[in-house]
């Protein structure tokens, strides 16, 4: 890790301890912003990490701002942190009024927001816009985690600002799905922790479970996919700067989603009936598992597409395909 | 929350010099391992080629690390990891020199004599010089503390009894080297463990028996040392530190690409049969494997990283081992569901012949260089938990 990535994380390690505790979490469950977390988070940039600094933002280089999320994951962030990173970027390339039309399936916190950052289609091009949340339509929704996934119905909707956008509906999907993936090994890394330190203080049989060599092959089988999903985000927050479209990005919400889904269940099946309860907060974080995992494409939409393409290029090119994506 | 740093594995180190190693490599691939029909017989893919072995040798790629007064040629262990995993990839005949180049020749460096070194490495860098290792026996598995074999002193050497099994390739290798008992045990179990270098071509009283695996090949054999007189000078290393040198070099055999690539040429002919624009499953189970082999790919380099670095990334290795060959054992069992053919080593189609020869080989995967169990028993002691 570099020296400057590392300075960001411990700040970040620093605020999201002391504004993200169990308290807050578990307000935000029973459906709360978390006011002094979002404070905090914006009073320190992270909202506008991906914003060049001549348009107001913090200017942080991509892959620091992107490898935040991690830490983020970690801690269960009850707050569109990854969100409104994504709409900053997305809008730095805004400019005049349009209006807009359709609607937005599972927008995260809309109803939370102030302004919502959209990107629509004119004619086949790309055109970004910054809508106020009181001019749409709000049907509110969650995903199992109890985050806000709200649906947005524009008729004819006023922008705040708008203008064409280089960004691509494909690009924009791809950048989110970097990171969910890093949220998914952040909260895996937690998962695992947690894991870990339950089964040495649970005991049972007169001894400590962690000693049990079922309990060891099980933890030791989660740790291989917490590695693996750690791995895979690492690869895309360094792929997502150069090319969105890289088989990093692709590759990294197939292996983080999928060690999602084992490392949840293992996390569960260490922790017994406690870890099954609203008291525990296991929860906090495998509920997000089970929701990132999901958003912004699955593991097989993923797979869909780099299977299809992997086909298409042959399997005379199917090694240099994976060695040139680094 | 205190955070796991045992298992924790530093990104690659960016290496853009390695792509230009990588094109040589490719080119000597094309020019000597051209696109064969593998039903022309075992041997086109992955097997033992001398001769292969010593082209190799004569490029630099045998001994790419070891120092130059050895006949090697210093370059990193990042510009070897791009020749082994193309090697892999392309399905070369590289058995010959594999375990010499992987980890006996590395012994040798580390503990081995100057006479030792002068006399072995040059012919292990030229290809011409392979190796096999002695370490299980019959009631030595993954217990390999529990080894019977047993060397006494003397008049100016030692005397071997024992019985090593699942020796791949002694049949062919030019030495072995041997983990006997040599004292007792102690408390620890690991006490009493010496490594000896057994010249197996002129060595007298060495039976070498063929064990054929459950596909009628032969890798594996018996050997038996009855009364076998082996000089003083053929100790490899310190008298009794036989368990010491063996872990340290079960962390070379455990890290490479091999233990994610074994069943990559199974994925290459499943691709071909697949074709261009195959079904919506097809593309899911192809897409999510690519995925699993690049991010295996990136854990193994994190791994080949830190050991340049002289950290002793053991605990890693053993998790990326055991996450590779899980997804090795997978891909034959995804393939035959997705192409309509059934497995047949005579077949005159190449996928269902890498089919057949790779599942029947698949159970190995997870046995071979530390079972999946004693790996993730090594990950949980990674966890703290033992």
């Amino acid at each position: 890790m570099s020296e400057t990535r590392a300075l960001i994380h411990e700040a970040a390690e620093r605020l999201f301890e002391k504004h993200c505790g169990a308290d807050t979490l578990r307000r935000a469950d029973a459906g709360e912003f978390p006011q002094a977390l979002w404070r905090a988070l914006t009073q320190a940039g992270y909202d506008a990490a991906l914003v060049p600094e001549s348009a107001g933002g913090a200017g942080l280089e991509m892959p620091d701002a992107l490898s935040l999320l991690i830490c983020a994951g970690r801690h269960s962030l009850a707050a569109p942190l990854a969100e409104t990173m994504l709409a900053g970027w997305l809008l730095s390339t805004a400019g005049i009024a349009w209006r807009i039309e359709g609607t937005a399936a599972r927008v995260p916190w809309a109803r939370q927001c102030g302004t919502i950052a959209v990107l629509a289609d004119s004619g086949g091009k790309s055109i970004v816009a910054l809508v106020a949340a009181a001019d749409c339509a709000i049907k509110e929704g969650h995903n199992v985690a109890g985050e806000p996934r709200d649906d947005l119905v524009f008729s004819g909707t006023k922008t705040l600002q708008a203008g064409a956008s280089p960004v691509s509906a494909g690009a924009l999907l791809a950048l989110g799905a970097v990171m969910r993936s890093a949220q998914i090994a952040g909260a895996l890394q937690r998962v695992l922790e947690t894991s870990v330190q339950y089964a040495r203080e649970r005991v049972q049989f007169g001894r400590p479970i962690g000693r049990f060599q079922a309990v060891q092959q099980n933890l030791a089988v989660l740790a291989g996919q917490t590695a693996a999903a750690t791995a895979a985000a690492e690869a895309a927050i360094e792929a997502a700067p150069r090319d969105l479209d890289s088989l990093a990005v692709a590759a990294a919400k197939i292996r983080a989603g999928e060690a999602a889904g084992i490392g949840a269940a293992i996390a569960h099946q260490v922790h017994g009936a406690i870890g099954f309860t609203q008291e525990h907060r296991l929860h906090y974080s495998t509920r997000r598992l089970w929701s990132w995992r999901d958003e912004f494409g699955n593991e097989a939409y993923w797979s869909r597409r780099l299977g299809a393409r992997v086909a298409a290029a042959g399997a005379e090119r199917l090694w240099q395909g994976i060695t040139a994506a680094g | 929350m205190a955070r796991i740093e045992n298992l924790r594995f530093e990104p690659p180190p960016p290496y853009p010099e390695a792509e230009k190693l990588r094109g040589e490599v490719r080119a000597f691939l094309a020019e000597h391992l051209p696109r064969r029909a593998i039903t022309k017989g075992v041997g086109s893919w992955g097997g033992h080629d001398p001769e292969f072995s010593r082209k190799m040798g004569a490029r630099g790629w045998i001994g790419m690390t070891w120092p130059k007064r050895y006949g090697g040629h210093e370059r990193s262990a990042l510009e070897r990891y791009v020749v082994l995993e193309e090697m892999l990839a392309a399905g070369a005949p590289v058995t010959g020199h594999w375990v010499a180049d992987r980890q006996s020749g590395p012994l040798l460096l580390r503990v081995g004599t100057e006479q030792q070194k002068n006399s072995i490495l040059p012919r292990i860098a030229a290809g011409e010089c392979s190796f096999c290792i002695g370490m299980s026996e019959p009631d030595s598995g993954s217990d390999l503390a529990s080894v019977r074999t047993r060397a006494t002193a003397a008049e100016g050497g030692f005397r071997i009894n024992g019985t090593k099994l699942w020796t791949s390739n002694a049949h062919r290798a030019d030495y072995m080297i041997l983990l006997c008992r040599t004292g007792e045990a102690g408390e620890q179990r690991h006490g009493g463990l010496t490594q000896f270098l057994v010249d197996l071509k002129g060595t007298q009283g060495i039976a070498i028996r063929p064990v054929y695996n459950l596909s009628g090949e032969h890798h594996f054999n018996e050997v038996v040392f009855q009364d076998v007189f082996l000089p003083g000078g053929s100790v490899l290393g310190e008298v009794g530190s036989g368990w010491q040198q063996v872990t340290s070099e079960l962390a070379f055999e455990r890290s490479g690409p091999e233990r994610f690539l074994s069943s990559f040429t199974l994925l290459v002919e499943l691709t071909r049969a697949l074709g261009a624009d195959p079904s919506e499953r097809a593309r899911i189970a192809l897409g999510r494997i690519v995925a699993h082999i690049y991010t295996l790919r990136r854990l193994s380099r994190s791994v080949a990283g830190m050991l340049q670095a002289g950290a002793n990334p053991a605990q890693q290795a053993a998790l990326v081992k055991d996450l590779g060959t899980t997804l090795e054992q997978e891909i034959p069992e995804i393939a035959r569901q997705l192409i309509d053919a059934e497995p047949d080593r005579a077949s005159t189609r190449d996928f269902v012949t890498v089919l057949a020869h790779t599942m029947m080989n698949a159970p190995s995967f997870s046995i071979r260089g530390g079972t999946r169990e004693i790996l993730r028993g090594m990950i949980a002691r990674g966890l703290g938990l033992r």
